[in-house]
């Protein structure tokens, strides 16, 4: 049953979708098009967000350290 | 919703007329202070007998973004269209200019066909469907299916039938195939024959066009009228006879294009005042006035102020009280068309004027048509004696036009009868006020859905904003699929972002028939999630200036 309503929901969301971004009045292989420049999109920046972000957070993190006043930890991390 | 300042709208009229009070308070186009809500209908509560309740919630902002969206990618598919077009990757079915017009001035390059070619076409299915029996609240519909997706259509041969007709102007039912107008225009049809083939002033003039003309002016409350065999017509073709060259015509910027047809034809110089709006009107007026012609600083010969009753796709009506306050005021003429509203409003169906209870006599140029609420044909214009036997003499659809059909003017005459209760019965009295409940209850009820309602809650037609490019087509096809006809509106109708579905209410519709329909388009509003309504309305008035697309006029 749960199972079922969330089934709709995806769909209605994904109809939501469409009519948005009017796919919904595009021909088949526009479609085609479209969606496959979509995923393409999402899969490149979540692959790029998979790579950058943790190193990113990661010398944030070291930066907010740095302010926070250990220094010393950093700066040996650094020579090291 | 309550509209801030209606309470006060019967307190305390603060302004006879329409000039001081607020002048002070508004000047021209300078928008009231931060924080303080000036409502025009405050200003002028005493020019009305009854209350004005028009609002315009304004688009949410995500739903613009959204809608600009989905126009951005129809436009690059558009363009990837075009150029597969161009190099012959796909088969061209659209118009292109022929090899030996290569070289000259592109005749398909514009927005507008653009517009046509790659957006349009999408959905052209949800338009000028065929029909197949009377429009009245039921009607036919021929089912037709496009294989080439809508660059042609083909018919199946079927015929859906009763479907509920949201979409005809037929406001007072009197669209039908069977009753006393339909046996009165057919005994004359059987007496006259249905055509004239001649002009007014030659060989057709016959005496029911008299006594139709005779009628219409009994029923208007004028001195004089003349009927014309189309609505379009009357007015472009007699606005140039009553303005030319060295008068002025301030029209409003949502005028049919009929009027903007007519008063282009006329030569005269149009300017263009913000819709239903009372002070850039009385600003245009007072620029007039003041300054005259350009250059040569004499004064204008005639200055006409060009106003529809209801706008038939903003569902607004026009403030005929100010208008008329201004128009003394200035000394100009007016000029009202009330092809919607005719029939549709007023209490005794006697249109806009009726409706705020005005004498007939201060609106110079009475226009309407037949089309609508008495579902025949032609249009009228009414007035005093003299501007009515100048139209007769100067008027192009008076001197070239064919005269009306005789069965034709008999269903005009015997609705018009029926309308002012000469028909000895109640039913033409009951009709109105059955449009006016109907009205009244199907806009009460999208409101409450939350759907965002455009117009004036006593004007019949019901603008349902739709905004995105795709719940336009969605919106008429799903309609159609639970039986179920609308209208469907986008550019260039509206403005681009402004796509709306427009239901035109009748007599003859039922509740029963309404209640169905509303069903209907709350289960469609839930699945397109149509209801933007945040319940925030704006008078028209605070509609910020700047947003308008359309032309501007200059000197």
């Amino acid at each position: 049953m749960d199972f079922k309503s969330m089934k709709y929901y995806l769909y209605w969301l994904y109809c939501q979708f469409e009519l948005i971004t009017c796919s919904y009045l595009m021909e088949p292989w526009e479609k085609l098009l479209f969606y496959t420049f979509n995923i393409t999109m999402l899969v490149m920046i979540s692959y790029t967000a998979y790579l950058f972000i943790p190193v990113h957070i990661s010398t944030a993190f070291q930066f907010f350290l740095h302010l926070l006043g250990n220094q010393h930890e950093n700066a040996v991390s650094v020579v090291k | 919703m309550e509209r801030p300042g209606r309470a006060a709208l019967g307190a305390q009229p603060r302004a006879n007329g329409c000039g001081a009070a607020h002048g002070a308070l508004r000047n021209g186009f300078v928008r009231g202070l931060p924080g303080t809500q000036i409502n025009h209908v405050v200003h002028n509560g005493g020019l009305y007998k009854r209350p004005f309740n028009e609002a315009f919630e304004e688009t949410p902002m995500l739903v613009a973004v959204l809608t600009y969206v989905g126009y951005g990618v129809l436009t690059l598919f558009g363009y990837l269209r075009d150029f597969m077009r161009q190099w012959k990757i796909e088969k061209c079915q659209n118009a292109i200019e022929r090899e030996e017009q290569k070289d000259f001035v592109p005749l398909y390059q514009d927005f507008e066909n653009f517009y046509t070619r790659n957006l349009y076409m999408r959905i052209r299915d949800s338009w000028n469907r065929p029909i197949c029996s009377v429009p009245g609240a039921k009607v036919d519909m021929m089912e037709r299916v496009s294989h080439d997706y809508n660059w042609t259509f083909t018919y199946t041969g079927k015929v859906i039938k009763g479907i509920i007709n949201m979409g005809s102007y037929n406001y007072l039912g009197f669209a039908q195939n069977n009753g006393t107008c339909q046996q009165a225009a057919a005994k004359v049809l059987s007496q006259y024959g249905a055509g004239v083939c001649s002009s007014r002033q030659e060989m057709g003039n016959l005496d029911k066009h008299e006594e139709l003309e005779k009628l219409v002016a009994r029923f208007l409350g004028v001195e004089s009228a003349m009927a014309y065999g189309m609505g379009f017509a009357t007015n472009s073709m007699n606005i140039p006879a009553l303005v030319g060259k060295g008068c002025l015509i301030l029209s409003d910027e949502l005028n049919h294009a009929s009027l903007v047809l007519g008063a282009r034809l006329s030569g005269a110089t149009i300017r263009i005042f913000k819709h239903n709006n009372m002070q850039s009107l009385e600003k245009l007026l007072k620029d007039a006035i003041v300054h005259g012609q350009p250059r040569t600083r004499r004064p204008w010969k005639k200055i006409l102020i060009l106003v529809e009753g209801i706008y038939s796709m903003e569902g607004s009506i026009v403030r005929l009280p100010e208008v008329i306050a201004l128009k003394k005021k200035y000394k100009s003429y007016l000029y009202l068309d009330e092809a919607h509203s005719i029939g549709a409003l007023g209490p005794n169906g006697r249109g806009v004027v009726d409706y705020f209870g005005l004498n007939p006599e201060d609106v110079d140029v009475m226009m309407g048509t037949f089309t609508k609420s008495f579902g025949a044909a032609g249009g009228y214009i009414g007035g005093k004696k003299e501007l009515i036997d100048y139209l007769r003499t100067y008027s192009h659809s008076a001197v070239y036009a064919t005269s009306l059909s005789p069965p034709v003017v008999e269903q005009i005459i015997t609705s018009m009868k029926c309308i002012m209760g000469e028909d000895g019965t109640t039913f033409g009295k009951e009709c109105v006020q059955q449009l006016a409940e109907n009205t009244r209850y199907f806009r009460r009820r999208l409101k409450e859905m939350g759907f965002i309602i455009y117009g004036n809650e006593d004007s019949p037609v019901v603008p349902l904003m739709l905004y995105m490019p795709a719940k336009i087509g969605a919106f008429g096809r799903e309609m159609l699929k639970r039986n179920i006809g609308v209208v469907v509106v986008g550019f260039p109708a509206t403005p681009i972002i402004e796509s709306r579905a427009r239901f035109c209410l009748s007599a003859a519709h039922t509740k029963e028939m309404l209640d169905t329909a509303l069903k209907e388009i709350n289960e469609v509003g839930d699945l397109l999630q149509l209801k933007y309504s945040r319940h925030r309305l704006v008078p028209l008035l605070d509609r910020p200036f700047d947003e308008t697309t359309y032309e501007e006029t200059e000197d």
